[in-house]
């Protein structure tokens, strides 16, 4: 990567022929910067057109003004949103389920990883090998038999899952637990050898090793399947819209569509607040921790 | 390993003159611990991803309400003795259906046609993120993330407004320049590049981080042997890059149509299969004929068609992992 | 304080024989080297003392007590590793006192032994620093301090010293000897350096191919080496070994290198070689060192013989000459101003009074 800026090309030379790799260069340069913006305003046309009309008045909406300016800007979306005692259940759901899903995730990943990576047991190459297969595996392709087999639970014990927000603890961990346990094995990986050997010597059990040593050591990787199980429980929408239904049992994504959308009434003002609020955590927790959450989007299929 | 090994020592002197009981000395192995470490994950995998996985089998051979099999009925290859004793009533129905044959190729049409803009799209970004001086990547690469950071469900709903019948911004642009307003969503073939652009749009920025990374792990000096042999940029990117980042081109790729050809969200709240079932895929029309019809088993049969393809997916990539595993 | 007890000792692995049946008695307060080429089973031996490996067969005991079954924690050693293992999350102090927190020592105990260990080792400023803030000596010391406040009967180093560079080695091997003649712990030290070997070592113990070559103080292995493997590892630059022929002249032998070489052995010798008189695979072996410039007065045992160099390596404080015997390469090590020069012809002296005789065949110094 040459610095080279635009205005430090200038200087010309006496034969042109050599002054013309830095003149490329910075065409180039200047070209990339052209198209980046247009690819970058291309990117960020959904969320901005989110955020205009979440400042706009139900009537303002339906006239027929130029959508892409507000002209009366309010925060009555807003306001009307958070009041919603509905919405907020909502978010409450969804930060629930979250939250307690990367602490279930974290707590059989981290175990399962540093036993994969580190302890070998009978099946334990086997298994790593399934725990990615498993993580291959798409939500789409599982949820009609989950469903199935929690209404055969519930007429076996008596214990309704179906139509409870708790039902998500559940099934959210087969997608978060098989990736965090693939990436946490990479980390671990990454640990030389001597290190645990060290901990052993200095007369840590297996279990001290791993808390007192490992998680410290790894902890990068554990913020990347943090970062990454919370987003997953948090956009997830095909078991949550399959499970619950009930408006106290929703979380966000599924409240916001099957309540704010009321038959062919589209209150947009609302839903686009709603949806922006919705995709806040995942965006606030980005915009503060982007190296982790890239360092876990490439460690999927990079490490290992 | 080595902990299964029996030490055949003889008995004089032991360390612990206390005699350890057998059952410790099992609790005290390494293998049992990491076995125990383990099992949670075991159970997990088990009971809620294999187990369901074979469920759903089962599930297809049931007729609706779940009470008997579904047989298959009036086969015209088959003497009527056998075809009534084969259970695969769903799959028979399925594949005389058209709007199965529909999904069928829809689903691929998504597919394919996503992946291969995504892919294009990504690369193209990538290299323009990494021709920049490394100092304003950070911010460039962190502004074009974001589609792939707003959950699905809520970005597609903003191109459900974008895509507004009567209050479309898209539209609104096209009445400026005196084009006719376009039924983004209520016409079958823009329904369908619609679910398209929405996918690209959230999948191209994935692609975009993960060429990039593999862009970062070509070293210089091979660009500037090139560069120095006379490659032109082109030559460049023919001979060093793309040999350089085949592996990640082609493992983003296979993953991307995992994901893609498995992909829910988009088309449901975008089109939810409409109209007329034109964009539903494999996942949105089981979800409408196993949880919204009630036909549990003929929805697992729809999506168990995902099957094939994602398992010929999983073997490739799984086939590079333990390449790249056994190299290193 | 203890000694430790190595009886047949084999490890296998999957199909590979790392150790092959090694017996070794290492007496309280020893210092004892481990040193042989990789792959030929010290640092597996090593692994085995500590607990990081399973014994296959035979048996180690520390202090008397087999500890073949006895987990690393109980066996009370402490060991250094190569790469220094030291935790990257905490502190040099928290570093060193991990093994004494985790066996759940009292705080004041704790903090007396840590800056004891870093007194001795010179690093109290260091203690509050992470390890990713010191130099590669530093590391080493902070590793080192681990082991040391543990008070354990056996230190165990693991080529602690060669991921640092060249100058440093040297310095922190003065540091190791000096530590181990203040704490006196009886020490076992994995080297593949030879010179690092003699220089620390009371006894180095020479492997090769999973067994012990020989076992011995620094100076009976330089001279007095058992086999060829040993005569050819110890000592730098190495052992010349050149074929030759054994000749019975008159009461005396006569070394018959080729047509124009041919050395009296020294009369103290004749009786142990005349019976290989006949063998068909000599070597002879004799140390650079023994091969110098001629001196113009006669000495016993010495031969004055002449020879064309090929290449010189002047090292300041002598120069090494390099020249042809019998297809095998010779080194010698002159005065610098005995005016040794490229493609020149030189007068050179042997010292046959140092020389050695190998049965190529079975690798046995006679």
């Amino acid at each position: 990567m040459t610095s080279v800026t635009v205005d430090k090309a200038g200087p010309t030379r006496a034969t042109p022929k050599y002054g013309s790799i830095k003149r490329d260069r910075a065409w180039a340069l200047r070209w990339s910067f052209v198209f980046l913006t247009l690819f970058a305003f291309a990117f960020l046309i959904p969320p901005i057109y989110m955020f205009i009309t979440s400042l706009k008045t139900s009537a303002e909406i339906s006239a027929a003004k130029n959508p892409w300016w507000v002209f009366n800007p309010t925060l009555g979306n807003y306001i009307d949103l958070l009041a919603a005692p509905q919405y907020l259940i909502f978010f409450k759901n969804s930060a629930i389920v979250s939250v307690s899903v990367v602490v279930i995730t974290m707590l059989i990943a981290i175990p399962a990883a540093f036993a994969l990576s580190r302890m070998r047991f009978w099946g334990s190459a086997t298994l790593a090998t399934g725990v990615f297969l498993t993580y291959l595996i798409p939500e789409t392709l599982l949820f009609l038999p989950l469903f199935k087999m929690f209404a055969v639970f519930n007429e076996l014990t008596g214990i309704q899952l179906l139509n409870r927000w708790w039902v998500l603890l559940v099934v959210y961990p087969t997608l978060t637990v098989p990736f965090a346990t693939w990436i946490m094995i990479g980390y671990f990986a990454s640990i030389p050898k001597e290190l645990d050997e060290a901990a052993i010597i200095d007369g840590a059990s297996w279990m001290q090793t791993l808390v007192r040593v490992f998680v410290p050591v790894a902890l990068p990787g554990i913020i990347a399947a943090t970062i990454f199980a919370f987003t997953v429980s948090w956009a997830q929408f095909l078991y949550p819209l399959a499970f619950t239904t009930s408006i106290d049992q929703l979380v966000l994504p599924v409240g916001i569509i099957t309540t704010l959308i009321k038959g062919d009434v589209f209150n947009w003002g609302q839903i686009m607040t709603g949806a922006l609020l919705g995709a806040a955590p995942p965006l606030i927790i980005y915009a503060f921790l982007m190296d982790y959450y890239i360092a876990g989007l490439t460690a999927g299929s990079t490490k290992g | 390993m080595a902990d299964a090994v029996v030490t055949p020592v003889t008995e004089v002197r032991r360390a612990r003159p206390k005699p350890r009981s057998r059952l410790r000395k099992f609790f005290e192995r390494k293998s049992t611990i990491a076995f125990f470490m383990a099992l949670p994950l075991i159970l997990l995998i088990f009971t809620l991803v294999i187990y369901p996985a074979f469920y759903a089998i089962y599930l297809t051979t049931l007729n609706k309400r779940m009470t008997a099999t579904a047989w298959m009925k009036n086969c015209t290859y088959l003497p009527d003795w056998i075809c009534t004793y084969i259970p695969f009533g769903n799959l028979q129905f399925l594949l005389t259906r058209e709007t199965f044959w529909m999904v069928f190729w829809q689903s691929c049409l998504f597919a394919i046609t996503a992946v291969i803009f995504k892919a294009l799209i990504g690369f193209i970004v990538s290299h323009l993120v990494h021709n920049i001086p490394a100092k304003g990547q950070r911010k460039w690469r962190g502004m074009l993330l974001v589609p792939w950071v707003i959950p699905a469900a809520m970005s597609t709903l903003a191109w459900q407004w974008l895509f507004d019948p009567s209050y479309s911004a898209f539209n609104w642009i096209l009445a400026q320049f005196e084009i006719e307003r376009i039924a983004w969503t209520g016409v079958a073939h823009w329904a369908r590049f619609s679910v398209i652009l929405v996918n690209i749009w959230i999948g191209a920025p994935f692609f975009m981080i993960m060429y990039l990374a593999a862009l970062k792990s070509v070293p210089d000096q091979l660009y500037e042997a090139a560069e120095i042999d006379g490659a032109n940029w082109w030559q460049r990117i023919w001979f060093v890059t793309l040999p350089m980042m085949r592996n990640i081109i082609a493992i983003t790729a296979l993953f991307s149509t995992i994901v893609t050809f498995a992909n829910f969200d988009i088309v449901r709240v975008l089109t939810a299969g409409g109209p007329l079932d034109k964009t539903h895929l494999f996942a949105t029309w089981s979800f409408r004929l196993g949880i919204e019809g009630g036909d549990i088993p003929l929805g697992a049969t729809v999506s168990l068609f995902m099957v094939p393809i994602l398992a010929v997916a999983a073997a490739f990539i799984l086939r590079d992992i333990t390449r790249r595993g056994n190299e290193a | 304080m203890a000694d430790v007890s190595i009886r047949k000792v084999f490890k296998r692995y999957d199909s590979v024989e790392a150790v092959r049946g090694i017996d070794l008695e290492i007496k309280d307060h020893e210092f004892v080297v481990l040193v042989g080429p990789s792959g030929c089973g010290k640092s597996t031996t090593l692994r085995m003392i500590a607990g990081l490996e399973e014994i296959t067969a035979g048996e180690i005991a520390i202090d008397d007590i087999v500890v073949n079954d006895v987990p690393p924690k109980d066996r009370d050693i402490a060991m250094v590793f190569q790469n220094y293992a030291l935790y990257p999350h905490m502190t040099v102090a928290e570093n060193m006192s991990f093994g004494l927190r985790l066996k759940r020592f009292p705080k004041p105990e704790i903090k007396a032994r840590v800056d004891e260990a870093a007194r001795i080792l010179d690093i109290t400023e260091l203690l509050d620093r992470k390890p990713k803030a010191l130099s590669g000596g530093q590391r080493q010391r902070v590793a080192m301090g681990r082991a040391i406040v543990r008070h354990p009967k056996v230190f165990l180093f693991d080529e602690p010293l060669s991921n640092l560079d060249a100058k440093l080695r040297v310095q922190m091997r003065t540091e190791i000897k000096r530590v181990h003649q203040k704490v006196k712990t009886t020490t076992v030290y994995v080297t593949h350096d030879q010179v690092e070997a003699m220089t620390l070592a009371d006894r180095v113990v020479v492997m090769n191919h999973g067994v012990i070559e020989q076992v011995g103080p620094p100076n009976e292995l330089y001279h007095a080496p058992l086999t060829k493997f040993v005569a050819g590892f110890i000592g730098s630059p190495a052992m010349n070994f050149i074929p030759c022929k054994l000749e019975d002249a008159g009461d005396g032998l006569r070394v018959r290198l080729t047509g124009d070489y041919a050395f009296p052995v020294p009369q103290a010798r004749v009786a142990r070689y005349r019976p290989h008189l006949a063998s068909p695979n000599l070597l002879f072996g004799v140390r650079p060192e023994h091969v110098a410039e001629s001196r113009p007065h006669a000495e016993p045992g010495i031969h004055p013989f002449e020879v064309g160099l090929d290449v010189t390596e002047p090292m300041g404080m002598e120069t090494l000459v390099y020249f042809k015997v019998n297809g095998a390469e010779v080194c010698g090590r002159v005065s610098p101003t005995a005016g040794a020069a490229d493609n020149a012809r030189m007068r050179l002296a042997i010292d046959m009074n140092n020389m050695h005789l190998i049965d190529d065949a079975t690798g046995m110094v006679l």
